[in-house]
C-alpha cells in the first residue's frame, strides 16, 4: 500500500500536496462482472447464488487465515452484498468516485471481510489484496475505510453510524438533481442503537424515496438473542411508524432481496427487513451466538469450504 | 458616569458575521449548506433559510444524526456547514465528530455556538469547556477560535475552501475586536503577536485576547513589558511562535474561556516543555461553574485583566 496513507492530514495542508487518492484504480482482478440488466430471472437467480458461495468461501478463508473477524454477521448478510452489488447498484470499479453512482453503506461495519470479498470479486482491487485482510499495516482493516479500500464509502464500525450518513446521502442526491440511489446494511442488534431512530425519522419525514436501509434481521447479536435483549419487534411496525415503507423477505433468496431493492417509491424510504440466518451456509455456524466473532481453527475452515463447494 | 460612557469599546459577538459570510459564500458556492438541530435562531441562520430554503436543513434536535447527514451530504459533494450550541454538537455527537467527520476525511465545518460559558447562568449542561480539550484528541480536525468579527469571516472562507474538517468555535459573549484589517485578520495556522515584549508572553484565543491585551496595557504601567499572542488556529498550533515566545520572554500565561485541562494552555505547554521548557500559568476554567452570568463567571475564574495581571506578577515574582 501507499506509504503517503499513513501521513496525518495536516502534512498535506502543509505541503499542498492533494490529498491521497480516496480509490485507486483496479489493476485487474475482476473475477466476475456486473450481471447484464437484461438477463433472466432463472439465471440471475442461478448466477447469484454462484457469487455469494464464493463471497462465504472468501470470508471463511480470510477469518481463517487472519484469526480474526466477524464470521456469523459476514454470511447473514452475504446474499444481499451479492444481489446489490451484482445486480442492482449502478457502480463502476473504473470510476469509483462518479458522482452519481449509487451509494452503498455498510453500517455494521465489522462484516468488513464479506464487503471486501464483495468489492474485490466486483473488480474493485485485485482479489489477491484479500490475503492481507487484517495483517499489519493492509488496507484491509477490520473496519471499513474509505481512505484506503476503493468502493467503500464510509468509514464505519462503531453502530448506528450508516443510516444519518445514508440519509446525508439521501438529501444530497435530491438536493443536486443527480437521483443517485442509497442502500444502508444494519445489523438487527445495532438498531438499539438511538442515533437509528434519529435518522430514521429525519428521513420519514423527507419523504427520502432514493433511500433504502436493509435489515440484516438475523436475530442474533454479540451475547445473546436480540429478542432476549433488548426486543426489537415489532420491528416493521416501528419502521413504518417513522413513515418508511416495508418489505418483508428472506434474505437468502436473491429474486426476492432483488424485488424489493428495486421495486418502485411511492415517495416514502423502504425499509427492507431481511430475514437471515447467522452463519448462512455453514451447518456448524448457523444460528449460534458463538459464532458472532469466533475464529474458526484449520480444520474448520477446510470443513466449511467443503460445505461452500 | 460621562467618562465611562465616552472609553467604553464597541464590543460584538461572532455570530453576525459568521451568518453573513456564509450567505455570501452560499451566493456563490451551490455546494454550500447549513445542517442544524432546530438552532435557526441561537445559530443565527434565519436569514440563510430565507435565502436558501433547501439548502438549510434542520435535523430537529438530534446532534449524532446532524453529524452523520452531513457526512452523507459531503460524500454526495456538498460542504456542509454544521451549526449548533457547542456543548451539544461537541458532546453528543463526538464519536461522529471522531468517525464520521475526522476519519473519514470529510470537508465538513463544525461550528460550534455560543462556546465556552456564553449561556452563564443556564449552567454547565449548557457551557461548552470540554470541546477543546475532546475534540485536540482527534487527528485530522482543525480547530480554529476567532478572536472577533473579521476572523470570523476569514475563517469561514478558510474552512471553506479548506476540504478537511474543521471546527469553528463561534463566540456568542461580546468583545472588542483585536484586528483591524481583514486581509490580514487570520492566516490558517498561524499565530498573530498582537503586541511585542521581553518579560513574558500571554498566548489567548477567542474573547480572552481583548482582555490579553488589556492586562498588557496594565502590566506595561508596572514596567512589564507582555508579549501578546493570538492564538486563533489551536490545531494545527503555530509551534514556531510558541518556542520563540518561550525562547525570548522566558514566562507564559495562557487564557481561553475552556477547561484548564486539555485546552489552548495544554497545547502550549506541549510544545514548551518540548522544545523551551520555561515556567507558565494555565488560566482556564476549573471544574463545574457555580450559578453567575458570563461576565460573572469569566471573573469568577480570573478571566479577566486583573486575572490575567496576577498571574503574570506571580509568574515574574512580583
Amino acid at each position: 500500500m501507499d506509504s503517503r496513507e499513513n501521513k496525518s492530514i495536516y502534512e498535506y495542508l502543509f505541503t499542498g500536496e492533494p490529498l491521497p487518492a480516496t480509490s485507486g484504480p483496479p489493476s485487474n482482478g475482476a473475477m466476475l462482472g456486473p450481471l447484464p440488466t437484461t438477463i433472466d430471472s432463472d439465471e440471475r437467480r442461478d448466477r447469484l447464488r454462484r457469487i455469494a458461495t464464493e463471497i462465504r468461501r472468501s470470508v471463511v478463508e480470510m477469518i481463517g487465515r487472519a484469526h480474526a473477524g466477524h464470521i456469523g454477521g459476514d454470511l447473514s448478510a452475504t446474499d444481499t452484498l451479492a444481489t446489490l452489488f451484482f445486480a442492482v447498484l449502478r457502480v463502476d470499479p473504473q470510476a469509483p468516485r462518479d458522482p452519481k453512482r449509487d451509494r452503498f453503506i455498510l453500517s455494521k461495519g465489522h462484516c468488513a471481510a464479506a464487503l471486501y470479498s464483495t468489492l474485490a470479486l466486483r473488480g474493485f482491487f485485485p482479489t489477491q489484496d484479500l490475503a492481507t485482510f487484517m495483517q499489519p499495516l493492509s488496507a484491509l482493516n477490520g473496519h471499513p475505510n474509505r481512505r484506503k479500500v476503493p468502493g467503500v464509502e464510509a468509514n464505519t464500525g462503531p453502530l448506528g453510524h450508516g443510516l444519518p450518513i445514508g440519509v446525508g446521502s439521501a438529501i444530497a442526491s435530491k438536493l443536486s438533481g443527480a437521483n443517485w440511489r442509497t442502500f444502508v446494511i444494519l445489523g438487527d442488534g445495532e438498531l438499539q442503537e438511538g442515533s437509528n431512530w434519529e435518522a430514521a425519522m429525519c428521513a420519514g419525514h423527507r419523504q427520502l424515496d432514493t433511500l433504502t436501509a436493509i435489515v440484516d434481521r438475523n436475530r442474533l447479536q454479540q451475547g445473546a438473542r436480540t429478542e432476549d435483549t433488548n426486543r426489537l419487534e415489532p420491528l416493521a411496525d416501528k419502521w413504518r411508524a417513522f413513515g418508511w415503507d416495508v418489505v418483508e423477505c428472506d434474505g437468502h433468496d436473491h429474486q426476492a432481496l432483488f424485488d424489493a431493492f428495486t421495486a418502485p417509491r411511492s415517495g416514502k424510504p423502504v425499509c427492507v427487513i431481511a430475514n437471515s440466518i447467522k452463519g448462512k451456509g455453514v451447518s456448524f455456524i448457523e444460528d449460534r451466538v458463538e459464532w458472532h466473532h469466533k475464529v474458526p481453527s484449520p480444520d474448520q475452515v477446510k470443513l466449511a469450504l467443503k460445505e461452500l463447494a | 458616569m460621562n467618562e465611562l460612557a465616552t472609553t467604553k469599546v464597541e464590543t460584538f459577538d461572532c455570530r453576525q458575521a459568521f451568518a453573513e459570510t456564509l450567505i455570501e459564500l452560499a451566493n456563490s458556492d451551490p455546494r454550500i449548506v447549513a445542517v442544524c438541530n432546530d438552532s435557526v435562531g441561537s445559530s443565527n441562520l434565519g436569514q440563510f433559510q430565507k435565502l436558501f430554503p433547501e439548502r438549510l436543513i434542520n435535523v430537529g434536535i438530534a446532534e449524532q444524526d446532524m453529524v452523520g447527514v452531513s457526512a452523507g451530504l459531503a460524500n454526495g459533494g456538498f460542504l456542509p456547514f454544521v451549526c449548533g450550541a457547542a456543548p451539544f454538537l461537541t458532546g453528543r455527537a463526538l464519536e461522529q465528530i471522531k468517525v464520521d467527520a475526522a476519519y473519514n476525511a470529510l470537508p465538513i465545518t463544525l461550528c460550534g455556538m455560543s462556546p465556552g460559558m456564553a449561556y452563564g447562568e443556564l449552567g454547565p449542561t449548557h457551557h461548552s469547556i470540554e470541546d477543546l480539550s475532546w475534540l485536540r484528541a482527534i487527528d485530522g480536525l482543525v480547530i480554529i477560535v476567532p478572536a472577533d468579527p473579521a476572523q470570523t469571516r476569514a475563517a469561514v472562507r478558510w474552512a471553506a475552501n479548506s476540504g478537511v474538517p474543521s471546527y469553528l468555535r463561534i463566540g456568542r459573549t461580546k468583545a472588542p475586536s483585536v484586528t483591524t484589517d481583514d486581509s490580514k485578520a487570520f492566516r490558517f495556522g498561524e499565530a498573530n503577536v498582537l503586541r511585542q515584549g521581553r518579560s513574558l508572553t500571554i498566548v489567548a484565543t477567542g474573547i480572552l485576547v481583548s482582555r490579553a491585551l488589556d492586562a498588557a496595557d496594565a502590566l506595561a504601567k508596572q514596567g512589564i513589558e507582555a508579549r501578546v499572542i493570538n492564538i486563533s488556529t489551536i490545531k494545527p498550533l503555530d509551534e514556531a511562535a510558541i518556542v520563540a515566545a518561550a525562547r525570548e520572554t522566558g514566562a507564559i500565561v495562557t487564557a481561553e474561556e475552556a477547561t484548564t485541562e486539555g485546552g489552548l494552555g495544554a497545547a502550549v505547554a506541549e510544545v514548551v516543555v518540548r522544545h523551551a521548557p520555561v515556567p507558565m500559568r494555565i488560566l482556564g476554567v476549573r471544574g463545574f461553574a457555580p450559578t453567575g452570568s458570563a461576565s460573572y463567571l469569566l471573573d469568577h475564574f480570573g478571566l479577566s485583566r486583573d486575572g490575567i495581571v496576577s498571574a503574570a506578577l506571580e509568574l515574574k515574582g512580583q
